[in-house]
């Protein structure tokens, strides 16, 4: 079990995408799913940082483990901001041309399309997020 | 990490990224092609050395394209498989014109 702390903040992007890639690597994930997990974990990070302690800041904590039965990835992201299910948001319609698409609402609809698995609850005062994908 | 190329001729313009297209660099993407993207009626962009992207860059690339809408066409060259799998897991194959 991996664990990163760190405030949730855009700016501390590159050390969350550092820490899941490398772990990921040294855990012999194959190199194509790489960018998909990192990617998912952005799209988690990103929105907690944009909203779980707006307009304050405060800190997220992010667990990488493995396990076997599949080979897989668990990545937990747990904040203590406002409670916030980003799974309860409906899915945008990716039918729509261009022009009546909106900007923005795509990212956590991504993050549920790459990962296996993907959980939300709210206990002891935390927003605690759940992912897993296979990494054979 | 984004490095961004721009290659300007009259009123054509070819873009090629290379790194990753995320929360942080979108930001200089979107900068870089508003800066230069007035006259401009032939955009290209060379994704070829594009690794990876979230839904950050898949925003720029939204605006970019409706605003090329308006103003002439753009397209994707090169697009590599991690990248295209984003692009057709939103739908953004149907409203990105993307050549092999």
């Amino acid at each position: 079990m991996y664990e990163l702390k760190l405030e949730a903040d855009s700016g501390n992007l590159p050390v969350l995408q550092a820490f899941i890639e490398d772990h990921l690597e040294a855990a012999g994930c194959p190199m194509k799913k790489i960018p998909q997990i990192s990617m998912a974990a952005e799209e988690v990070f990103i929105n907690i940082s944009s909203y779980a302690y707006a307009p304050s800041k405060g800190d997220a904590t992010i667990c990488m483990e493995f396990v076997d039965r599949p080979a897989s990835v668990i990545i937990t992201f747990k904040d203590h901001g406002i409670p916030y299910d980003p799974l309860a948001k409906a899915d945008p319609d990716v039918s729509l041309p261009a022009e009546q698409r909106k900007i923005g609402g795509l990212g956590i609809f991504l993050t549920k399309q790459v990962m296996d698995d993907i959980a939300y609850k709210y206990k002891d005062g935390q927003n605690i997020l759940t992912m897993r994908k296979s990494i054979i | 990490m984004l490095n961004i190329t721009k290659t300007i001729e009259d009123q054509s313009m070819m873009i090629s990224l290379e790194g990753r297209l995320d929360t942080i660099t979108a930001v200089e993407l979107e900068q870089a092609i508003k800066e230069s993207l007035g006259g401009i009626k032939e955009l290209t962009l060379d994704l070829e050395k594009l690794d990876y992207i979230s839904s950050a860059g898949l925003r720029v690339l939204l605006a970019t394209q409706k605003r090329m809408n308006n103003q002439g066409t753009m397209k994707l060259i090169h697009v590599g498989d991690v990248v295209m799998e984003v692009f057709e897991v939103t739908g953004f194959t149907d409203i990105l014109t993307i050549e092999a």
